[in-house]
């Protein structure tokens, strides 16, 4: 045992003394090979996070939204649907939701208006979420006016602001009384949004929902789960998309190191004659080329994983906000809580030093299984 | 000690281009001496010494290297005694470029498994006694030649091996540097260590250092004084 | 380089493993850490109905994907070229009832 160990850190100690020879060439091919791994484990990680995190604070949405569809975009649900609704069986709960857009010129921001279907807010008065206090410059007890679509001014006093803790879900809310909402968008009386319903037994959900889609032909249900499916797959969409963008990064990358790896130099030919004329077996030599790999592609994968952690759950993954934001004015500020995918993980670990190993070992088979004797004439 | 019965060896056996570069030595090397072997180039002296060193296998014939059979071996026994039993100077000496002198001499022991510290004593031990230790940490490519041998000397003896074979050691050094080079060679004979060389250089086959000559001509041994 | 390569980078090897272990370990320590926040915003979510999180607000379809439509960034021209960046982000929804109900014409 103790002389395997011996063994191992006389053949690193060879590796690193080889490797330090081109130093500023082998701490860039890993500087690059890090940044790599970097790039994949923060999407990766981020995105797992971000999955988990949306299916487990919307895991109580609503059990079905009812939309009415005109000529292709969703419309006002008119009177007389609520009564309908009621009819079927196995309806247990529904509800007219009050939501919408509302266009803020002064900071060009999109904010969602809301009535909350339990009330609570007075009239005149407004809740708002955090980031909508922030970047409009907002406090309690302060005013606020919004010019509507019809061009009359209403004025509001916040009431309210949603606890910062759930910036991820409220960031742009307006929440608001029926009356005002009303008044503001003059939406017609007894016209909602959308309605949301919940039913009795939660295994016949998709019977109601047929049962629904076929009494109110120009209605659209939506089920929680496929609410909470658009979320399981974000980013899983494009992912492809991303991985199309990056392979040219990653094809690149593969070039660089299989020409560094594979491309074995006369001069290191000659040097695997020597180790081998002087007394080092091929397993010897393949030992030190595989010690080159690991440490090459492990230091690689530990450094770009620990900065990808770092980036994603303690800075807040702040490289990804430009992509996220997009042309967005209102940016949550958020923390995702750090749910990692192992298999993910494992996954990357694999590719990253497998292949790298590999690609260093191919030429050696053939180098090390040279004679010997071809030192003695170089 | 090594001992050569009818021993041939061809390259590219069976081709067009075959060529026996040894053809039928006979031959027994003592212990504890120094023995040159001697010859026009193209005699066949690196072969011989590849063959003597277990650098390669003869084609025909049988080796022994301490009253065992060693022409037979499986590669993996074979570098098992190249590494405990010989240590080589190359013509062309044959270091690693960019390492130290000390990471150069401590290269042969690393799959031995000895404790690092050990190696690394004894290095320092040997490129002392060499007069290199102040040249220790230098690569080797800025040591001059003679201090190149002397690396590669120190290197050949790192895992204390009972033989030592030199090919053309003093082809690259002038007459100072060769006769030290001699020196050094009978201190080893008289410690105890056999040494077998090839050259043609006449100051090192008529040196008093060398016990014996070996002639070679066309793979085979004219004289043998 | 003259002394054992191995002393300095066999160390910083196992600081870089031993972070990589602390990331899980700390990863632990920030779960329980952020269950409140989480807790906090599942209260909310689940008192206001609601039915997305707020990530991007620059359109109504990206704002709102799991209410929008399939063809939701070209219902405004049957050209309309998906322009808004986090578009590319997230998939359309796919609503089953949707399939369902729409008929072949034949
Ligand atoms: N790998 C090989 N393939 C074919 N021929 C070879 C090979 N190695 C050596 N030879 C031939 O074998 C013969 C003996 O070569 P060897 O190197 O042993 O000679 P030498 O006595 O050491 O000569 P020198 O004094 O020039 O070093 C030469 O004619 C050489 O061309
Ligand atoms: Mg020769």
């Amino acid at each position: 045992m103790n002389i395997w160990i011996e063994q191992q850190r006389a053949l690193i100690d060879f590796t690193l003394a080889s490797l330090a020879r081109r130093k500023a060439r082998n701490l860039g091919l890993l500087a690059v090979y890090a940044l790599l791994v970097f790039v994949l484990a923060s999407v990766a990680l981020f995105s797992h996070a971000l999955r988990h995190e949306a299916t487990r604070i919307l895991a109580d949405a609503p059990e079905l939204i009812l939309q009415r569809m005109v000529a292709g975009r969703h419309d006002l649900i008119p009177p007389g649907y609520l009564e309908k609704i009621g009819r079927i069986r196995g309806v247990q709960k529904m509800e007219g939701r009050l939501w919408g857009y509302y266009y803020d010129p002064v900071i060009k921001a999109n904010y969602t208006f809301m009535v909350p279907t339990a009330g609570g807010v007075e009239r005149g008065t407004i809740v708002i979420g955090t980031a909508l206090e922030r970047v409009r410059g907002l406090a309690l007890e302060t005013g606020i006016s919004f010019r509507a679509y019809s061009g009359k001014l209403y004025s509001f006093v916040v009431a309210d602001i949603l606890p910062r803790d759930s910036e991820l879900v409220s960031a742009d809310l307006v929440l608001m009384h029926e009356d005002d909402f009303r008044a503001f968008f003059e939406f017609p009386a007894g016209h909602y949004t959308d309605i949301a319903l919940s039913v009795a037994n939660p295994q016949e959900v998709r019977n109601i929902a047929a049962k629904l889609a076929a009494a109110l032909p120009d209605s659209r249900p939506i089920l929680r789960e496929e609410m909470l499916r658009t979320y399981a797959s974000i980013f899983a969409w494009r992912e492809g998309i991303i991985l199309a963008i990056l392979s040219g990064a990653l094809l690149a990358f593969a070039i660089l190191a299989w020409d560094k790896a594979a491309g074995l130099s006369a001069e290191e030919k000659r040097e695997i004659g020597i180790l081998k004329a002087i007394g080092w077996e091929t397993g010897d030599v393949i030992r030190m080329k595989i010690w080159e790999g690991v440490l090459i592609s492990l230091s690689a994968f530990l450094i770009g994983y620990v900065a990808a952690y770092l980036h994603v759950f303690r800075a807040g993954g702040v490289l990804f906000e430009p992509v996220l934001k997009g042309w967005a004015v209102l940016y949550p500020r958020f923390q995702l809580t750090p749910e990692i995918d192992g298999l993910a993980v494992a996954t990357l670990f694999f590719f990253t030093v497998v292949p790298y190993t590999a690609a260093v070992l191919v030429p050696i088979w053939r180098a090390a299984t040279t004679d010997p004797d071809a030192v003695m004439r170089s | 000690m090594i001992e050569l019965i009818e021993v041939r060896k061809a390259f590219n056996q069976g081709k067009h281009n075959e060529f026996w570069a040894l053809d039928g030595i006979n031959l027994n090397i003592e212990a504890h001496r120094v023995t040159a072997l001697c010859g026009p180039s193209g005699s066949g002296k690196t072969t011989l010494l590849t063959l003597i060193g277990c650098l390669a296998r003869p084609t025909s014939g049988r080796a022994r290297f301490k009253g065992e059979d060693i022409s037979g071996l499986p590669e993996r026994f074979l570098t098992q005694l190249r590494r405990r039993s010989f240590g080589f100077v190359f013509q062309q000496f044959n270091l690693i470029r960019g390492l130290s002198a000390e990471e150069n001499v401590m290269l042969p022991a690393a799959p031995s498994g000895l404790p690092q510290r050990e190696v690394r004593a004894k290095a320092a031990m040997l490129l002392d006694r060499l007069r290199l230790a102040h040249r220790r940490t230098a690569r080797v490519e800025w040591l001059s030649g003679g201090e190149q041998q002397r690396v590669a000397i120190a290197r050949a003896l790192i895992n204390d091996p009972e033989v030592l074979i030199a090919d053309e050691p003093t082809a690259n050094l002038d007459t100072t540097l060769a006769r030290e080079f001699l020196a050094i060679l009978e201190s080893f004979a008289s410690e105890g260590r056999t040494v077998i060389l090839s050259s043609h250089d006449p100051l090192v086959i008529q040196s008093a250092a060398v016990h014996r000559v070996i002639n070679m001509r066309d793979g085979r041994i004219v004289d043998n004084q | 380089m003259n002394h054992r390569p191995a002393r300095l980078v066999l160390p910083l090897l196992a600081v870089a493993l031993a972070g990589f272990a602390l990331s899980f370990v700390d990863a632990a320590l920030l779960r329980e850490h952020h269950a409140v926040r989480i807790d906090t915003s599942h209260a909310l979510a689940k008192r206001l109905g609601l039915t997305d999180i707020a990530l991007f607000t620059e359109a109504r379809y990206t704002r709102h994907p799991s209410q929008a439509d399939l063809h939701a960034p070209f219902q405004d021209h049957p050209l309309a070229l998906e322009h808004f960046p986090t578009g590319s982000l997230i998939a359309p929804p796919r609503h089953e009832y949707l399939d369902r109900t729409t008929a072949r014409a034949d």
